[in-house]
């Protein structure tokens, strides 16, 4: 959620149960202005925070001109220094995923080791050999902030739109959905590259708005039921919850632009959510 | 002249072109009655009264909100009064929990009351970052007054809130006053006993029926049902109140058996929010969500609820061990308080102050090999002859009020997090313990204050993905003899081998009978 409007945007999340100590959001309103300046970014965001067994991360993001691919994810442990993590690319998304198990440790220099069994050569005789994994926890952090947003970031339609450039950018007209529209799951948009649009058909297409309509609807998600939608706080704030990274939280208040999420959890995917629902 | 001629013509043409353009931008939209020309002024207007900066940027905008106003001012007339939003029903019903209620005179405002102060136990968990925001906070303490109003209670806490799919649920940990609790409880309870005596009835039309051409009776006889703890000890030590939003009705949930609390250790629910809502799993639950949320309450009280070391401590003059362990204990009056660096530091400065449920889903644990009496006489010869050799060894878990460093961690996942809430100003921080096992179960303490809250969705962490348990083998129709099993065919090799001995045999007797013959033909010689 912006910086700017972290001050009230937080209580209305905290139906979930974990905020920030007011020492921390006095201690955010003054390092993320400074962080800001010294990165050239546009517009900050309040990430969230991922639980560890030692201590927390705090995650900010850096938004430049594009606000969906060009992004900068930061950590914190005391909400003032900040510290740049390293991008996600596809190796290391796929070695953190061979190697990290359980909890965050709250120590970024953590290893984490696996061993792992890789068929080499193909055809009657496959050799097999003992690759040893290592990552660093600061490591694993990275790539856990980039899928979460990646999976489960929300906006929603119509908060943000595509330029001719291609670039996306908040949408400045964008007046908030009206309080009958907002309970609807499919006008909540995945922030991230979208994965289905390419695949429909021209007459599914033929409602869709090019500009805005440019994101994956959250009501396609397989497994069906994976977003808890809730009107909270006397019914004033449409609460969305992923069942999926539980932990994720995102309002809108209905009828005004805001809008914002944050995820506060163990940095763990509910893999057993088919079990659950 | 030509030339002249010519620039008045062009002069006439432009402005007749000029004229037309004027004409074409005042012509008026079919659909909505506005033209460009008045359009485009009102823009400019609008942008000569509100100089926006980067106008030339914000003109789509600037003009989509000029169009705007004017269509609102024309359809008001037209709209119907809308429709109560949920939004609406929802303030109207939170409205009675603002009413100052007919008994809230300021005399009895003096008396002693079970209600906790729940604004003072927010502003510490806010103080560790854990809460429901101040405002939500305020509405679950007027309905906690509201609950303790309407019943006679001994003490009442705000147990937590658990997360839900549609709706979340407000829990409150209320224990009654003596006998306050028979009386409610007791409408309940024959309603129970009424269902049960109508499925016996359902069950006897039945067996009417079926006599006619019996099925095969199933020889599956179920494992002894463990009892149910009385209220007010164990597992229903407390009653819990259960309400989807503060100002909507307090359900009072039911108590929990232990069959419900062992099938909840085995399944991965999520809450839907609705209380009656059936729980669908393997192995199936007995009964509906209502005591899935009790058991899963249950459970987490069990694991996550924690005091200071010393706040607590067992009643002196009671005697010493009673079996199973001692269950009650008092406040310890002349409690001074750990400071707050040690308890930030140790885990054994913490102690649970609640039984752990042991593996039969019961605090004390029972014999369920002794008979009851009635069994007894029936047995009793067969009991003589062999005496149980496997009597059950007690199941004793950990005695109450044991430390936090004692618990067993999960898949190396230490089961507490212990920290200080403030290191920059250490001096007036709190320290505050939360459980890796139960996400969102939080405790803090300070002085001879403390609480325990719990937020979440009332899953445990497993640490591993969830594996459910494996069906049981399918009970076979027939006792497998060799009657019904399929034997082997022979092969060459053994048929010849049986040929071999059968004719040698055969050869055998042929040779005994000629014998025989040879001896009868002798004798009737002799004759």
């Amino acid at each position: 959620m912006d910086s700017d409007t972290l001050h009230y945007s937080l209580d209305l999340v905290s139906g979930n149960g974990l905020t920030l100590t007011t020492e921390q959001r006095a201690a955010l309103q003054t390092s993320l202005v400074i962080l800001k300046r010294n990165y050239k970014f546009n517009r900050v965001l309040f990430w969230g925070r991922i639980l560890g067994m030692k201590s927390d991360y705090y995650i900010a993001q850096g938004i430049g001109e594009d606000e969906m691919s060009d992004r900068k994810c930061l950590y914190s442990f005391n909400c003032i220094d900040w510290h740049l993590l390293p991008p996600a690319t596809d190796a290391l998304i796929e070695e953190v995923a061979v190697a990290t198990k359980g909890c965050f440790t709250g120590d970024p220099s953590h290893e984490y080791e696996q061993t792992e069994t890789r068929r080499l050569g193909e055809g009657d005789e496959p050799v097999e050999e003992e690759v040893m994994v290592k990552v660093n926890e600061e490591k694993r952090l990275a790539v856990t902030v980039f899928i979460i947003d990646k999976e489960v970031a929300v906006v929603p339609r119509g908060a943000y739109m595509k330029n001719p450039n291609g670039t996306v950018q908040t949408n400045r007209s964008f007046e908030g959905l009206n309080p009958y529209e907002a309970g609807k799951l499919r006008n909540y948009l995945h922030f991230s590259e979208p994965k289905n649009l390419k695949k429909k058909s021209i007459l599914e297409m033929a409602d869709l708005n090019p500009s805005i309509d440019f994101l994956d609807p959250l009501s396609e998600d397989i497994p069906k039921g994976s977003w808890s939608l809730q009107f909270e706080q006397g019914s004033r704030v449409c609460m969305i919850r992923s069942l999926l990274w539980q932990g994720l939280t995102f309002f809108h208040m209905p009828m005004t632009p805001q809008h914002g999420y944050i995820y506060t959890g163990q940095g763990l995917k509910s893999l057993d959510l088919p079990f659950m629902l | 002249m030509e030339p002249l001629e010519g620039v008045a013509n062009e002069q006439d043409q432009s402005q007749l072109a000029a004229l037309n353009f004027k004409a074409f931008l005042l012509k008026r939209s079919t659909k909505t009655n506005l033209s460009l020309y008045d359009h485009l002024t009102r823009v400019l207007i609008k942008v000569m009264d509100e100089r926006p900066d980067n106008a030339a940027d914000v003109f789509e905008d600037l003009s989509l909100e000029v169009k705007r106003s004017q269509l609102q001012d024309r359809q008001s007339t037209l709209r119907p009064s809308p429709e109560p939003t949920a939004a609406l029903t929802l303030a109207q019903q939170q409205k009675g929990l603002f009413s100052q209620g007919a008994g809230d005179e300021q005399e009895e405002g003096l008396v002693e009351t079970p209600l906790p102060n729940l604004a003072e136990q927010s502003f510490f968990f806010e103080q560790v970052g854990v809460g429901l925001g101040r405002e939500e906070t305020q509405r679950i303490f007027l309905a906690l007054k509201q609950l303790v109003d309407t019943h006679l209670l001994q003490r009442c806490r705000f147990w937590g809130k658990i997360l839900g799919t549609e709706a979340n649920y407000t829990v409150a940990e209320v224990e009654y006053r003596d006998g306050a609790e028979e009386e409610e409880g007791e409408a309940e309870e024959t309603h129970e006993d009424e269902e049960k005596e109508g499925e016996a009835r359902e069950k006897d039309e039945e067996e009417v029926v079926e006599e006619v051409d019996p099925l095969p009776k199933s020889t599956y006889k179920p494992p002894p049902t463990v009892p149910k703890e009385p209220r007010g000890s164990g597992t229903n030590k407390f009653t819990y109140f259960a309400c989807r939003e503060p100002g909507l009705p307090w359900v009072r949930l039911p108590d929990v058996t232990p069959a419900q609390i062992t099938v909840a250790r085995q399944i991965r629910k999520l809450f839907t929010g609705q209380l009656d809502a059936p729980v669908v799993s393997y192995p199936p639950f007995p009964g509906n969500e209502a005591n899935y949320l009790r058991a899963q309450i249950a459970r987490i009280s069990a694991s996550t609820q924690v005091s200071p070391l010393g706040f607590y401590h067992f009643d002196e003059e009671e005697g010493e061990e009673e079996e199973g362990g001692r269950d009650n204990f008092v406040e310890n009056l002349n409690f001074e308080g750990i400071s707050v660096q040690e308890m930030a530091e140790s885990l054994s400065a913490w102690v649970h102050h609640v039984q752990h449920i042991n593996k039969q889903g019961r605090c004390v644990w029972v014999n369920l090999a002794e008979k009851t009496e009635e069994d007894f006489e029936e047995e009793a010869e067969e009991e003589e002859k062999e005496e149980q050799p496997d009597e059950p060894e007690p199941e004793v878990g950990p005695p109450l009020l044991t430390p936090l460093s004692e618990d067993a961690e999960i898949n190396n996942t230490p089961p507490w997090s212990i920290r200080l809430s403030s290191h920059l100003i250490p001096q007036y921080a709190v320290a505050y313990v939360r459980s890796n096992l139960w996400p969102g179960a939080h405790a803090y303490a300070c002085g001879r204050k403390f609480e325990n809250i719990y937020i979440g969705w009332g899953l445990k962490f497993l640490g591993e993905p969830y594996t459910p348990p494996v069906l049981p083998q399918p009970q076979q129709a027939y006792p497998s003899g060799p009657e019904i099993t399929e034997a082997l065919d022979p092969s060459l090799e053994e048929e010849q081998a049986l040929k071999a001995a059968l004719e040698e045999q055969q050869a055998a007797q042929e040779e005994n009978e000629g014998l025989e013959a040879e001896e009868e033909e002798e004798e009737e010689e002799d004759d």
